[in-house]
Protein backbone atom coordinates (compact mmCIF):
# COMPACT_ATOMS: atom_id res chain seq x y z
CA UNK A 1 0.00 0.00 0.00
CA UNK A 2 2.68 2.54 0.89
CA UNK A 3 2.15 6.38 2.20
CA UNK A 4 3.98 9.22 0.89
CA UNK A 5 4.41 12.73 2.47
CA UNK A 6 5.63 15.79 1.15
CA UNK A 7 5.90 19.25 2.42
CA UNK A 8 7.04 22.87 1.10
CA UNK A 9 7.84 25.88 3.73
CA UNK A 10 8.14 28.85 1.25
CA UNK A 11 9.01 31.26 3.97
CA UNK A 12 12.57 32.28 4.37
CA UNK A 13 14.57 30.26 7.21
CA UNK A 14 12.57 27.29 6.86
CA UNK A 15 10.66 25.60 9.31
CA UNK A 16 11.45 22.49 11.65
CA UNK A 17 10.70 20.07 8.75
CA UNK A 18 12.16 16.82 10.80
CA UNK A 19 9.39 16.88 13.60
CA UNK A 20 6.89 17.70 11.22
CA UNK A 21 7.70 14.73 7.95
CA UNK A 22 7.86 12.37 11.61
CA UNK A 23 4.35 13.42 12.86
CA UNK A 24 3.08 13.28 9.17
CA UNK A 25 4.67 9.32 8.71
CA UNK A 26 3.79 8.11 11.98
CA UNK A 27 0.25 8.98 10.83
CA UNK A 28 0.26 6.79 7.93
CA UNK A 29 2.50 4.04 9.29
CA UNK A 30 -1.15 1.75 8.96
CA UNK A 31 -0.35 2.11 4.87
CA UNK A 32 2.88 0.42 5.73
CA UNK A 33 5.12 -0.31 8.64
CA UNK A 34 8.17 -2.26 7.14
CA UNK A 35 10.16 1.02 6.52
CA UNK A 36 10.35 4.53 6.95
CA UNK A 37 12.37 7.26 4.58
CA UNK A 38 13.05 11.02 4.40
CA UNK A 39 14.79 13.38 2.09
CA UNK A 40 14.83 15.85 3.92
CA UNK A 41 16.11 19.90 2.11
CA UNK A 42 18.13 21.87 4.66
CA UNK A 43 20.06 25.31 4.26
CA UNK A 44 22.49 24.52 1.34
CA UNK A 45 25.86 24.04 1.63
CA UNK A 46 29.08 24.71 -0.35
CA UNK A 47 30.42 20.98 0.41
CA UNK A 48 28.53 17.98 -0.84
CA UNK A 49 26.53 16.14 2.10
CA UNK A 50 26.80 12.18 1.25
CA UNK A 51 24.76 9.39 3.11
CA UNK A 52 26.74 6.29 2.45
CA UNK A 53 25.71 2.93 4.25
CA UNK A 54 28.33 -0.20 4.35
CA UNK A 55 25.79 -2.55 4.70
CA UNK A 56 21.98 -3.74 5.16
CA UNK A 57 20.94 -3.41 8.74
CA UNK A 58 19.71 -7.31 8.51
CA UNK A 59 23.77 -8.08 7.44
CA UNK A 60 25.37 -6.38 10.56
CA UNK A 61 23.19 -8.90 13.05
CA UNK A 62 25.07 -11.95 11.86
CA UNK A 63 27.85 -13.54 10.17
CA UNK A 64 31.63 -13.28 11.52
CA UNK A 65 33.37 -10.40 12.85
CA UNK A 66 31.08 -7.79 10.99
CA UNK A 67 32.42 -5.10 12.91
CA UNK A 68 36.31 -5.71 11.16
CA UNK A 69 34.21 -5.82 7.71
CA UNK A 70 32.22 -2.44 8.32
CA UNK A 71 35.51 -1.24 9.70
CA UNK A 72 37.10 -2.02 6.50
CA UNK A 73 34.42 -0.84 4.14
CA UNK A 74 34.72 2.11 5.54
CA UNK A 75 38.75 2.58 5.35
CA UNK A 76 38.32 1.45 2.09
CA UNK A 77 35.77 4.61 1.23
CA UNK A 78 38.21 7.08 2.64
CA UNK A 79 40.79 6.13 0.50
CA UNK A 80 39.41 5.70 -2.47
CA UNK A 81 37.43 9.55 -1.77
CA UNK A 82 41.21 10.49 -0.92
CA UNK A 83 42.36 8.97 -4.15
CA UNK A 84 40.25 10.68 -6.14
CA UNK A 85 41.02 14.18 -4.50
CA UNK A 86 37.65 14.39 -2.60
CA UNK A 87 38.38 16.28 1.25
CA UNK A 88 36.34 15.08 3.97
CA UNK A 89 35.30 17.76 5.91
CA UNK A 90 32.73 16.33 8.74
CA UNK A 91 32.20 12.44 8.89
CA UNK A 92 29.50 11.19 11.26
CA UNK A 93 27.88 7.92 12.06
CA UNK A 94 24.60 7.64 12.55
CA UNK A 95 24.90 3.89 13.15
CA UNK A 96 27.46 1.54 12.25
CA UNK A 97 26.67 1.04 9.17
CA UNK A 98 25.23 4.66 8.24
CA UNK A 99 27.28 7.12 7.63
CA UNK A 100 27.15 10.73 6.28
CA UNK A 101 30.40 12.78 4.65
CA UNK A 102 30.56 16.38 3.92
CA UNK A 103 32.73 16.36 0.86
CA UNK A 104 34.54 19.12 -0.76
CA UNK A 105 34.91 17.95 -4.55
CA UNK A 106 35.16 19.20 -7.89
CA UNK A 107 35.57 16.47 -10.03
CA UNK A 108 33.31 14.82 -11.92
CA UNK A 109 30.55 13.07 -9.09
CA UNK A 110 29.23 10.18 -10.97
CA UNK A 111 33.38 9.18 -10.78
CA UNK A 112 33.55 9.52 -7.48
CA UNK A 113 30.38 7.56 -6.16
CA UNK A 114 30.72 4.91 -8.81
CA UNK A 115 34.21 4.46 -7.34
CA UNK A 116 32.83 4.03 -3.83
CA UNK A 117 29.87 1.69 -5.22
CA UNK A 118 32.34 -0.53 -6.53
CA UNK A 119 33.32 -1.55 -2.35
CA UNK A 120 31.11 -5.14 -2.10
CA UNK A 121 28.31 -3.94 0.15
CA UNK A 122 28.73 -0.17 -0.17
CA UNK A 123 25.76 2.00 -1.47
CA UNK A 124 25.77 5.98 -2.30
CA UNK A 125 22.18 6.87 -1.21
CA UNK A 126 22.24 10.40 -1.17
CA UNK A 127 24.28 12.91 -3.00
CA UNK A 128 23.76 16.90 -2.89
CA UNK A 129 23.97 20.05 -1.01
CA UNK A 130 20.94 20.43 0.83
CA UNK A 131 19.28 16.88 0.57
CA UNK A 132 19.87 14.33 3.22
CA UNK A 133 17.93 11.10 2.85
CA UNK A 134 17.65 9.13 5.38
CA UNK A 135 15.83 5.45 5.34
CA UNK A 136 15.99 2.13 7.31
CA UNK A 137 13.53 -0.12 8.84
CA UNK A 138 11.13 0.22 11.15
CA UNK A 139 8.50 3.26 11.65
CA UNK A 140 8.54 6.54 11.71
CA UNK A 141 8.90 6.97 15.32
CA UNK A 142 12.20 4.29 15.40
CA UNK A 143 13.86 5.72 12.12
CA UNK A 144 13.37 9.21 13.78
CA UNK A 145 14.97 8.40 16.93
CA UNK A 146 18.02 6.59 15.71
CA UNK A 147 19.05 8.83 13.01
CA UNK A 148 18.63 12.29 15.21
CA UNK A 149 15.60 13.64 12.59
CA UNK A 150 13.22 15.72 14.56
CA UNK A 151 15.34 18.68 15.49
CA UNK A 152 15.82 18.82 11.67
CA UNK A 153 15.75 22.10 10.11
CA UNK A 154 15.13 23.08 6.96
CA UNK A 155 12.41 24.03 4.05
CA UNK A 156 11.40 20.99 1.96
CA UNK A 157 10.71 17.65 2.27
CA UNK A 158 9.09 14.16 1.14
CA UNK A 159 8.96 11.16 3.14
CA UNK A 160 7.42 7.00 2.57
CA UNK A 161 6.50 4.36 4.68
CA UNK A 162 6.55 1.51 3.11
CA UNK A 163 4.57 -1.95 3.23
CA UNK A 164 6.91 -4.15 0.58
CA UNK A 165 4.63 -5.79 -1.93
CA UNK A 166 7.09 -6.20 -5.10
CA UNK A 167 10.86 -6.77 -3.45
CA UNK A 168 12.25 -7.41 0.18
CA UNK A 169 12.19 -5.72 3.22
CA UNK A 170 15.54 -4.19 3.21
CA UNK A 171 17.17 -0.18 3.42
CA UNK A 172 18.05 -0.79 -0.69
CA UNK A 173 14.28 -1.03 -1.31
CA UNK A 174 13.22 1.92 0.91
CA UNK A 175 12.59 4.76 -0.44
CA UNK A 176 13.18 7.50 -1.13
CA UNK A 177 15.42 6.97 -4.01
CA UNK A 178 18.27 9.29 -4.84
CA UNK A 179 18.15 9.88 -8.79
CA UNK A 180 21.44 9.07 -9.03
CA UNK A 181 24.11 11.12 -10.23
CA UNK A 182 21.91 14.12 -10.04
CA UNK A 183 22.54 16.53 -6.79
CA UNK A 184 19.64 16.61 -4.59
CA UNK A 185 17.19 15.15 -6.66
CA UNK A 186 15.27 12.72 -4.68
CA UNK A 187 11.59 10.42 -5.18
CA UNK A 188 8.95 8.27 -3.29
CA UNK A 189 6.26 6.20 -4.58
CA UNK A 190 3.04 4.42 -3.88
CA UNK A 191 2.36 2.18 -6.33
CA UNK A 192 3.33 -0.45 -8.63
CA UNK A 193 5.00 -0.31 -12.19
CA UNK A 194 4.20 -3.12 -14.57
CA UNK A 195 6.56 -2.43 -17.32
CA UNK A 196 9.20 -2.47 -14.72
CA UNK A 197 11.42 -4.31 -16.40
CA UNK A 198 10.97 -3.59 -19.70
CA UNK A 199 12.12 -0.01 -18.39
CA UNK A 200 14.78 -1.35 -16.10
CA UNK A 201 16.80 -2.77 -19.31
CA UNK A 202 16.03 -0.04 -21.97
CA UNK A 203 17.79 2.39 -18.59
CA UNK A 204 20.26 -0.29 -17.36
CA UNK A 205 21.38 0.15 -21.94
CA UNK A 206 21.94 3.20 -21.67
CA UNK A 207 23.83 3.05 -18.86
CA UNK A 208 22.47 3.83 -15.59
CA UNK A 209 22.64 1.78 -12.40
CA UNK A 210 20.15 -0.22 -10.17
CA UNK A 211 20.40 -0.84 -6.87
CA UNK A 212 17.44 -2.83 -5.95
CA UNK A 213 14.73 -4.63 -7.80
CA UNK A 214 12.02 -2.62 -6.39
CA UNK A 215 10.03 -1.34 -9.00
CA UNK A 216 9.72 2.75 -7.34
CA UNK A 217 13.61 3.15 -7.80
CA UNK A 218 12.90 2.63 -11.66
CA UNK A 219 10.85 6.53 -11.35
CA UNK A 220 13.96 7.83 -9.96
CA UNK A 221 16.13 6.35 -12.97
CA UNK A 222 13.70 7.55 -15.08
CA UNK A 223 13.59 10.96 -13.99
CA UNK A 224 17.32 11.16 -13.53
CA UNK A 225 17.74 9.77 -17.57
CA UNK A 226 15.33 12.64 -18.54
CA UNK A 227 16.78 14.99 -16.90
CA UNK A 228 20.23 14.08 -18.43
CA UNK A 229 18.38 14.32 -21.91
CA UNK A 230 17.49 18.37 -21.46
CA UNK A 231 14.62 18.05 -19.75
CA UNK A 232 13.15 19.80 -16.75
CA UNK A 233 11.59 18.43 -13.88
CA UNK A 234 7.96 19.26 -14.89
CA UNK A 235 8.69 17.86 -18.71
CA UNK A 236 10.17 14.72 -17.58
CA UNK A 237 7.68 13.95 -15.12
CA UNK A 238 4.43 14.80 -17.32
CA UNK A 239 6.33 12.87 -19.94
CA UNK A 240 6.85 9.38 -17.01
CA UNK A 241 2.85 9.35 -16.63
CA UNK A 242 2.89 8.32 -20.65
CA UNK A 243 5.59 6.16 -20.30
CA UNK A 244 4.86 4.18 -17.13
CA UNK A 245 2.40 1.62 -16.60
CA UNK A 246 0.61 0.66 -13.61
CA UNK A 247 -0.66 2.04 -10.66
CA UNK A 248 1.10 5.13 -9.03
CA UNK A 249 1.44 8.84 -7.31
CA UNK A 250 5.00 9.48 -6.87
CA UNK A 251 6.73 12.67 -5.14
CA UNK A 252 10.09 14.39 -6.61
CA UNK A 253 12.09 16.75 -5.21
CA UNK A 254 15.25 18.80 -6.12
CA UNK A 255 16.83 21.75 -4.71
CA UNK A 256 14.40 23.98 -4.97
CA UNK A 257 11.62 22.39 -6.54
CA UNK A 258 8.67 19.99 -4.87
CA UNK A 259 6.50 17.60 -7.73
CA UNK A 260 3.77 15.07 -8.27
CA UNK A 261 2.56 12.96 -10.46
CA UNK A 262 -0.43 10.78 -10.70
CA UNK A 263 -1.15 7.99 -12.99
CA UNK A 264 -3.36 7.68 -15.93
CA UNK A 265 -6.25 5.68 -13.55
CA UNK A 266 -5.91 7.68 -10.53
CA UNK A 267 -6.17 4.10 -8.79
CA UNK A 268 -3.62 5.83 -5.80
CA UNK A 269 -4.67 8.55 -3.18
CA UNK A 270 -3.55 11.81 -2.58
CA UNK A 271 -4.38 14.89 -0.87
CA UNK A 272 -3.27 18.39 -1.19
CA UNK A 273 -3.22 21.33 1.25
CA UNK A 274 -2.36 24.91 -0.06
CA UNK A 275 -1.46 28.04 0.97
CA UNK A 276 0.66 31.23 0.24
CA UNK A 277 3.25 30.14 2.49
CA UNK A 278 2.93 26.16 3.21
CA UNK A 279 1.99 23.41 1.01
CA UNK A 280 1.35 19.84 2.18
CA UNK A 281 1.06 16.82 0.44
CA UNK A 282 0.02 13.34 1.60
CA UNK A 283 -1.38 9.42 0.81
CA UNK A 284 -4.65 10.61 3.69
CA UNK A 285 -5.72 14.16 4.70
CA UNK A 286 -5.13 12.04 8.40
CA UNK A 287 -1.58 12.94 7.82
CA UNK A 288 -1.13 16.50 7.26
CA UNK A 289 -3.74 17.44 10.04
CA UNK A 290 -0.87 16.61 12.35
CA UNK A 291 0.27 19.60 11.51
CA UNK A 292 -2.63 21.64 12.35
CA UNK A 293 -4.78 21.92 15.36
CA UNK A 294 -8.02 22.91 13.57
CA UNK A 295 -9.82 21.86 9.92
CA UNK A 296 -8.18 22.65 7.10
CA UNK A 297 -9.12 23.16 2.85
CA UNK A 298 -8.31 19.95 1.04
CA UNK A 299 -8.58 18.52 -2.42
CA UNK A 300 -7.33 15.56 -4.39
CA UNK A 301 -5.30 16.23 -7.80
CA UNK A 302 -7.34 13.97 -10.56
CA UNK A 303 -6.14 11.24 -12.93
CA UNK A 304 -2.74 11.75 -15.49
CA UNK A 305 -2.29 15.27 -13.09
CA UNK A 306 0.99 16.53 -12.57
CA UNK A 307 2.30 19.39 -10.37
CA UNK A 308 5.58 21.20 -9.52
CA UNK A 309 5.41 23.82 -7.00
CA UNK A 310 8.65 25.90 -7.00
CA UNK A 311 10.35 26.88 -3.46
CA UNK B 1 -39.98 -5.04 1.25
CA UNK B 2 -42.07 -3.11 -1.04
CA UNK B 3 -44.10 -4.42 -3.73
CA UNK B 4 -41.86 -5.01 -6.65
CA UNK B 5 -43.58 -3.01 -9.60
CA UNK B 6 -42.96 -3.64 -13.41
CA UNK B 7 -43.98 0.05 -14.09
CA UNK B 8 -44.01 3.55 -12.97
CA UNK B 9 -41.95 6.37 -13.94
CA UNK B 10 -39.23 5.48 -14.59
CA UNK B 11 -39.98 3.76 -17.54
CA UNK B 12 -41.79 6.89 -18.72
CA UNK B 13 -37.74 8.23 -18.03
CA UNK B 14 -36.55 5.47 -20.57
CA UNK B 15 -34.99 3.41 -17.79
CA UNK B 16 -35.46 -0.16 -17.61
CA UNK B 17 -36.75 -0.97 -20.84
CA UNK B 18 -35.49 -4.34 -20.68
CA UNK B 19 -38.25 -7.34 -19.51
CA UNK B 20 -37.81 -8.21 -15.67
CA UNK B 21 -38.14 -12.19 -16.37
CA UNK B 22 -36.95 -13.72 -13.39
CA UNK B 23 -35.78 -10.27 -11.39
CA UNK B 24 -37.14 -9.41 -8.37
CA UNK B 25 -36.07 -7.38 -5.48
CA UNK B 26 -36.29 -4.05 -7.81
CA UNK B 27 -38.07 -0.94 -6.21
CA UNK B 28 -38.85 1.73 -8.54
CA UNK B 29 -38.70 5.01 -7.55
CA UNK B 30 -41.04 7.93 -7.75
CA UNK B 31 -39.86 11.22 -9.54
CA UNK B 32 -39.78 12.57 -6.10
CA UNK B 33 -38.08 10.00 -4.53
CA UNK B 34 -38.81 10.84 -0.87
CA UNK B 35 -39.50 7.40 0.42
CA UNK B 36 -35.24 6.92 0.18
CA UNK B 37 -34.28 10.06 2.19
CA UNK B 38 -35.02 7.97 5.29
CA UNK B 39 -35.24 4.15 6.52
CA UNK B 40 -39.11 3.88 5.96
CA UNK B 41 -39.32 1.04 8.64
CA UNK B 42 -36.67 2.74 11.55
CA UNK B 43 -38.55 4.34 14.23
CA UNK B 44 -39.18 7.79 15.39
CA UNK B 45 -36.97 9.68 16.89
CA UNK B 46 -36.56 12.72 19.28
CA UNK B 47 -34.66 14.99 16.91
CA UNK B 48 -34.75 17.36 20.00
CA UNK B 49 -32.82 15.40 22.12
CA UNK B 50 -29.00 16.34 21.31
CA UNK B 51 -25.96 14.44 22.22
CA UNK B 52 -22.71 15.94 21.48
CA UNK B 53 -19.85 14.05 20.94
CA UNK B 54 -15.86 15.78 20.90
CA UNK B 55 -13.44 13.06 19.27
CA UNK B 56 -10.23 14.68 20.47
CA UNK B 57 -8.77 11.89 22.08
CA UNK B 58 -10.57 9.39 20.98
CA UNK B 59 -10.12 6.41 18.31
CA UNK B 60 -11.95 5.66 15.49
CA UNK B 61 -13.87 2.65 17.35
CA UNK B 62 -14.57 3.85 20.52
CA UNK B 63 -16.42 7.20 18.50
CA UNK B 64 -18.83 4.87 16.61
CA UNK B 65 -19.53 2.95 20.17
CA UNK B 66 -19.93 6.14 21.46
CA UNK B 67 -22.34 7.46 18.38
CA UNK B 68 -24.71 4.10 19.01
CA UNK B 69 -24.56 5.22 23.42
CA UNK B 70 -26.22 8.25 22.20
CA UNK B 71 -28.68 6.99 19.81
CA UNK B 72 -29.73 4.19 22.84
CA UNK B 73 -30.41 7.12 24.78
CA UNK B 74 -32.98 8.83 22.56
CA UNK B 75 -30.31 11.16 21.18
CA UNK B 76 -32.33 12.07 17.85
CA UNK B 77 -29.32 14.62 17.42
CA UNK B 78 -25.46 14.31 17.89
CA UNK B 79 -23.57 16.71 17.28
CA UNK B 80 -19.95 15.45 16.66
CA UNK B 81 -16.55 17.66 16.35
CA UNK B 82 -12.82 17.10 16.53
CA UNK B 83 -13.01 14.36 13.92
CA UNK B 84 -9.77 15.30 12.36
CA UNK B 85 -10.24 13.07 9.18
CA UNK B 86 -9.91 9.94 10.89
CA UNK B 87 -11.13 6.75 8.93
CA UNK B 88 -14.25 4.65 8.82
CA UNK B 89 -15.84 7.20 11.39
CA UNK B 90 -19.67 7.65 11.33
CA UNK B 91 -20.34 3.87 9.65
CA UNK B 92 -23.37 1.23 10.19
CA UNK B 93 -25.98 3.52 11.60
CA UNK B 94 -28.86 1.65 11.06
CA UNK B 95 -31.45 4.13 11.91
CA UNK B 96 -33.26 7.82 12.06
CA UNK B 97 -30.41 10.05 13.01
CA UNK B 98 -29.94 14.21 12.91
CA UNK B 99 -26.19 13.92 12.74
CA UNK B 100 -24.06 16.87 11.83
CA UNK B 101 -20.11 16.78 11.24
CA UNK B 102 -18.23 19.68 12.18
CA UNK B 103 -14.72 18.83 10.53
CA UNK B 104 -13.72 16.05 7.53
CA UNK B 105 -14.19 12.48 7.50
CA UNK B 106 -11.00 10.40 6.08
CA UNK B 107 -11.41 7.15 4.10
CA UNK B 108 -14.79 5.15 4.39
CA UNK B 109 -16.69 8.08 6.32
CA UNK B 110 -20.82 6.86 6.39
CA UNK B 111 -20.11 3.79 5.10
CA UNK B 112 -22.97 1.25 5.24
CA UNK B 113 -25.38 3.49 6.89
CA UNK B 114 -29.28 2.92 6.85
CA UNK B 115 -31.39 6.27 7.29
CA UNK B 116 -29.40 8.74 9.44
CA UNK B 117 -29.37 12.31 7.50
CA UNK B 118 -25.85 13.30 7.54
CA UNK B 119 -24.28 16.94 7.42
CA UNK B 120 -20.39 17.04 7.13
CA UNK B 121 -19.07 20.57 7.59
CA UNK B 122 -15.58 19.54 6.14
CA UNK B 123 -14.36 17.00 3.19
CA UNK B 124 -14.67 13.71 2.96
CA UNK B 125 -11.60 11.13 1.93
CA UNK B 126 -11.81 7.96 -0.27
CA UNK B 127 -15.51 5.96 -0.44
CA UNK B 128 -17.79 8.17 1.75
CA UNK B 129 -20.97 6.74 2.09
CA UNK B 130 -19.75 3.70 0.46
CA UNK B 131 -22.59 0.66 0.28
CA UNK B 132 -25.22 3.62 1.85
CA UNK B 133 -29.23 1.76 1.75
CA UNK B 134 -30.89 4.69 2.72
CA UNK B 135 -30.66 8.54 4.36
CA UNK B 136 -28.82 11.19 3.11
CA UNK B 137 -25.06 12.47 3.57
CA UNK B 138 -24.22 16.01 2.36
CA UNK B 139 -20.78 17.30 2.25
CA UNK B 140 -20.00 20.81 2.15
CA UNK B 141 -16.68 20.41 0.77
CA UNK B 142 -14.52 18.06 -1.42
CA UNK B 143 -14.33 14.78 -1.51
CA UNK B 144 -12.11 12.18 -2.53
CA UNK B 145 -12.13 8.88 -5.04
CA UNK B 146 -14.88 6.17 -5.29
CA UNK B 147 -17.31 8.65 -3.52
CA UNK B 148 -20.79 6.49 -3.13
CA UNK B 149 -19.19 3.57 -4.02
CA UNK B 150 -21.70 0.78 -4.34
CA UNK B 151 -24.59 2.75 -3.26
CA UNK B 152 -28.29 1.23 -2.63
CA UNK B 153 -30.18 3.95 -1.56
CA UNK B 154 -31.02 7.84 -0.38
CA UNK B 155 -29.07 11.01 -1.16
CA UNK B 156 -24.88 11.79 -1.37
CA UNK B 157 -24.47 15.34 -1.70
CA UNK B 158 -20.89 17.10 -2.59
CA UNK B 159 -20.90 20.14 -3.00
CA UNK B 160 -17.17 20.57 -3.82
CA UNK B 161 -15.05 18.67 -6.22
CA UNK B 162 -14.85 14.86 -6.19
CA UNK B 163 -11.85 12.42 -6.79
CA UNK B 164 -12.23 9.56 -9.54
CA UNK B 165 -14.65 6.84 -9.93
CA UNK B 166 -17.31 8.40 -8.20
CA UNK B 167 -20.29 6.32 -7.84
CA UNK B 168 -18.83 2.83 -8.83
CA UNK B 169 -20.53 -0.12 -8.75
CA UNK B 170 -23.95 2.21 -8.15
CA UNK B 171 -26.49 -0.06 -7.40
CA UNK B 172 -29.72 3.10 -6.15
CA UNK B 173 -30.03 6.07 -4.56
CA UNK B 174 -28.78 9.46 -5.71
CA UNK B 175 -25.47 10.86 -6.14
CA UNK B 176 -24.88 15.08 -6.66
CA UNK B 177 -21.67 16.59 -7.09
CA UNK B 178 -22.15 20.25 -7.29
CA UNK B 179 -18.17 20.76 -8.94
CA UNK B 180 -16.43 17.97 -10.92
CA UNK B 181 -15.17 14.75 -11.12
CA UNK B 182 -12.28 12.05 -12.05
CA UNK B 183 -12.12 9.73 -14.22
CA UNK B 184 -14.72 6.22 -14.80
CA UNK B 185 -17.32 8.30 -12.81
CA UNK B 186 -20.35 5.61 -12.73
CA UNK B 187 -18.08 2.68 -13.67
CA UNK B 188 -19.99 -0.35 -13.61
CA UNK B 189 -23.43 1.75 -12.88
CA UNK B 190 -26.22 -0.76 -12.55
CA UNK B 191 -28.55 1.37 -11.08
CA UNK B 192 -29.62 4.50 -9.47
CA UNK B 193 -28.72 8.28 -10.84
CA UNK B 194 -25.70 10.48 -10.42
CA UNK B 195 -25.82 14.61 -11.25
CA UNK B 196 -22.92 15.95 -11.93
CA UNK B 197 -23.19 19.76 -12.13
CA UNK B 198 -19.81 20.68 -13.00
CA UNK B 199 -17.26 18.87 -15.51
CA UNK B 200 -16.86 14.88 -15.91
CA UNK B 201 -13.78 13.02 -16.59
CA UNK B 202 -12.69 10.69 -19.02
CA UNK B 203 -14.69 7.00 -19.41
CA UNK B 204 -17.80 8.42 -18.17
CA UNK B 205 -20.09 5.39 -16.99
CA UNK B 206 -17.98 2.86 -18.66
CA UNK B 207 -19.41 -0.60 -18.64
CA UNK B 208 -22.61 0.95 -16.92
CA UNK B 209 -25.19 -1.90 -16.80
CA UNK B 210 -28.13 0.84 -16.28
CA UNK B 211 -28.71 4.36 -14.61
CA UNK B 212 -28.78 7.40 -15.54
CA UNK B 213 -25.75 10.37 -15.71
CA UNK B 214 -26.66 13.99 -15.65
CA UNK B 215 -23.90 15.85 -16.53
CA UNK B 216 -24.03 20.17 -15.92
CA UNK B 217 -20.65 20.79 -17.59
CA UNK B 218 -17.83 19.17 -20.18
CA UNK B 219 -18.07 15.35 -20.56
CA UNK B 220 -13.77 14.58 -21.42
CA UNK B 221 -14.79 11.09 -22.35
CA UNK B 222 -17.84 8.51 -22.54
CA UNK B 223 -16.80 5.08 -22.00
CA UNK B 224 -17.54 1.93 -23.29
CA UNK B 225 -21.48 1.52 -23.83
CA UNK B 226 -22.39 4.64 -22.41
CA UNK B 227 -24.56 6.88 -24.80
CA UNK B 228 -26.25 10.13 -24.52
CA UNK B 229 -30.08 9.99 -23.96
CA UNK B 230 -32.25 13.38 -24.63
CA UNK B 231 -33.59 15.30 -21.21
CA UNK B 232 -37.64 14.64 -21.21
CA UNK B 233 -40.19 16.74 -19.14
CA UNK B 234 -39.56 14.26 -16.09
CA UNK B 235 -35.86 14.06 -15.70
CA UNK B 236 -35.93 17.98 -15.77
CA UNK B 237 -38.98 18.08 -13.40
CA UNK B 238 -37.19 15.20 -11.19
CA UNK B 239 -33.72 17.26 -11.73
CA UNK B 240 -35.28 20.56 -10.16
CA UNK B 241 -37.02 18.80 -7.38
CA UNK B 242 -33.70 17.18 -6.41
CA UNK B 243 -31.14 20.19 -6.43
CA UNK B 244 -33.62 22.56 -5.14
CA UNK B 245 -34.04 20.04 -2.18
CA UNK B 246 -30.25 21.20 -1.38
CA UNK B 247 -30.14 24.57 -2.47
CA UNK B 248 -27.86 23.79 -5.85
CA UNK B 249 -28.62 24.82 -9.36
CA UNK B 250 -27.00 23.64 -12.54
CA UNK B 251 -24.25 26.25 -13.81
CA UNK B 252 -25.93 26.35 -17.78
CA UNK B 253 -29.47 25.75 -16.49
CA UNK B 254 -30.71 22.21 -16.39
CA UNK B 255 -32.11 22.32 -19.89
CA UNK B 256 -28.57 22.11 -21.29
CA UNK B 257 -28.00 19.64 -19.10
CA UNK B 258 -26.71 15.94 -20.92
CA UNK B 259 -27.98 12.61 -20.02
CA UNK B 260 -26.15 9.54 -20.18
CA UNK B 261 -27.58 5.85 -19.96
CA UNK B 262 -26.64 2.69 -20.98
CA UNK B 263 -26.17 1.52 -24.61
CA UNK B 264 -26.63 -1.80 -23.18
CA UNK B 265 -24.68 -3.46 -25.95
CA UNK B 266 -22.21 -5.22 -23.47
CA UNK B 267 -25.71 -7.12 -21.87
CA UNK B 268 -25.47 -10.72 -22.54
CA UNK B 269 -21.70 -10.12 -23.66
CA UNK B 270 -20.60 -13.58 -23.11
CA UNK B 271 -23.36 -14.98 -25.76
CA UNK B 272 -21.65 -13.15 -28.39
CA UNK B 273 -19.42 -14.61 -31.14
CA UNK B 274 -15.89 -13.32 -31.19
CA UNK B 275 -16.48 -11.38 -34.38
CA UNK B 276 -19.56 -9.35 -33.08
CA UNK B 277 -17.53 -8.44 -29.49
CA UNK B 278 -15.70 -6.59 -32.20
CA UNK B 279 -19.08 -4.82 -33.00
CA UNK B 280 -20.12 -3.39 -29.62
CA UNK B 281 -16.49 -2.60 -28.19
Amino acid sequence: MCGIAGLIHKKAGGANIGQEMTDMLQALKHRGPDSTGYALYGAPISNYIMRINLAEQADTKKGFDVATQLQSRNDQVDARMAELGAQVAKKENSTSYALRYEVSFDGDLKNLIDYIEDIEGVEVMSCGNGLELIKDLGDAAVVSAQYGINSFQGSHAIGHTRMATESDVDIRSAHPYWAYPFADVSVVHNGQLTNYWTNRRALERLGNRFNSNCDSELIAVYIANRISEGDDLEKAMRRSVEDLDGVFTYLVATSDSLGMAKDVMAAKPMVIYESDDFIALASEEVSIRKIFDHDIDTFDPYEGEVRVWQL
Amino acid sequence: MATVSTSGQSHDMGLHTEKLTNRTQQRFFDAGESANLTYAWAPEVDTNKVGTLDCEGMDATAINIRIRQLMSEGCGTINLSNPGSMHGLCVGILSRLQLNVTGSLGYFGCGLIDGPNVNISGRVGWSCGENMMAGTIVVQKNAGSTFGAAIRGGDLVCRGDVGSRTGIDQKGGTIIVGGKTGAFSGFMMQRGRMIILGDAGINLGDSMYDGTIYVGGKIEGLGVDAVPADLNDLDRKWLKSKLDLYGMEAPNGIDNMQKIVAGKQLWNYDNLEPSEKKLVL
